[in-house]
């Protein structure tokens, strides 16, 4: 696995951040030259990782969300979501569509839109510790006007 | 501004504008349900045309206002979802609870 290039992002826990979250990781994807579909569907399933970082992670508190890009040779994003929050109980119940602990305001849905939308999701979590959540993402090359010349 | 909102004849109508994460979701739901409280409509009509990004906030907000709705006798329906944001509605089966607004070629289907 040879790692082409990466970046790193740390911020406040606090749900402003969210819409930043997504429009770096995107950014960062774009030299990629990715779809915008391929593109919208990372900004989905990144803003599903933090806002559970925010909501449920850290709840009432402010922490650190960490984010951690990974583009690898032939195509590939691996996106790590990590916080240092109250972490996850039972994570095979917490996976489950329609499961929630954030109220009637959420729908349950985030890990269900974070396996539909990305390849590959692996979720981590200590009780007490926190949760890391791993996402991988091939992004079809494409051949750009200046190839075909 | 995060919502535009028409309001006539007993139905209110709420353009969604913008991003929906949990973020501006709030502020959103804050908006339409003090509209909700103050006027009791009988039809909540929730425009998606404006919306260019949503994760499952968007669904979310579509579900509370459907049980704030159902508990004052109206209904909600959702209507002009952008073609970008289809998948995450199919996803959710939000469509079950009926609220889906389809117009045109689809309503053939």
């Amino acid at each position: 696995m040879n790692v082409i290039n990466e970046m790193k992002i740390c911020f406040d826990s606090k749900s402003c951040n969210e819409a930043f979250a997504r429009s770096a990781v995107s950014g960062f994807i774009l030299q990629l030259d990715p779809t915008i579909a391929e593109l919208s569907d990372i900004k989905t399933a990144v803003s599903e990782a933090v806002t559970n970082a925010i909501v449920h992670g850290y709840s009432n508190t402010i922490g650190d969300v960490h984010i951690k890009v990974q583009i690898i040779e032939g195509g590939k994003v691996i996106i790590q979501v990590k916080d240092k929050g109250v972490g996850i109980e039972n994570i095979q119940q917490a996976m489950e569509p329609m499961f929630t602990t954030g109220g009637s305001e959420r729908a349950g849905l985030g890990f269900a839109v974070m396996q539909s939308f990305m390849d590959k999701v692996k979720v981590t979590s200590k009780p007490g510790r926190g949760t890391t959540v791993t996402m991988e993402k091939y992004i079809m090359p494409r051949f750009s006007a200046r190839d075909s010349i | 501004m995060y919502v535009q909102v028409i309001l006539s004849q007993g139905e209110l109508t709420a353009m969604l504008l913008g991003d929906i994460d949990h973020h501006t979701a709030r502020e959103m739901r804050k908006e339409i349900d003090a509209l909700i409280e103050k006027h009791h409509p009988t039809l909540l009509r929730l425009d998606y045309s404006a919306v260019q990004f949503m994760d499952s906030s968007g669904i979310g907000l579509i579900m509370g206002r459907y049980r704030l709705m159902r508990l004052i006798g109206g209904t909600v329906l959702v209507c002009n979802v952008p073609p970008h944001l289809k998948r995450l509605i199919d996803l959710s089966g939000i469509g079950s609870l009926g609220v889906l607004e389809y117009k045109g070629k689809e309503a053939l289907k």
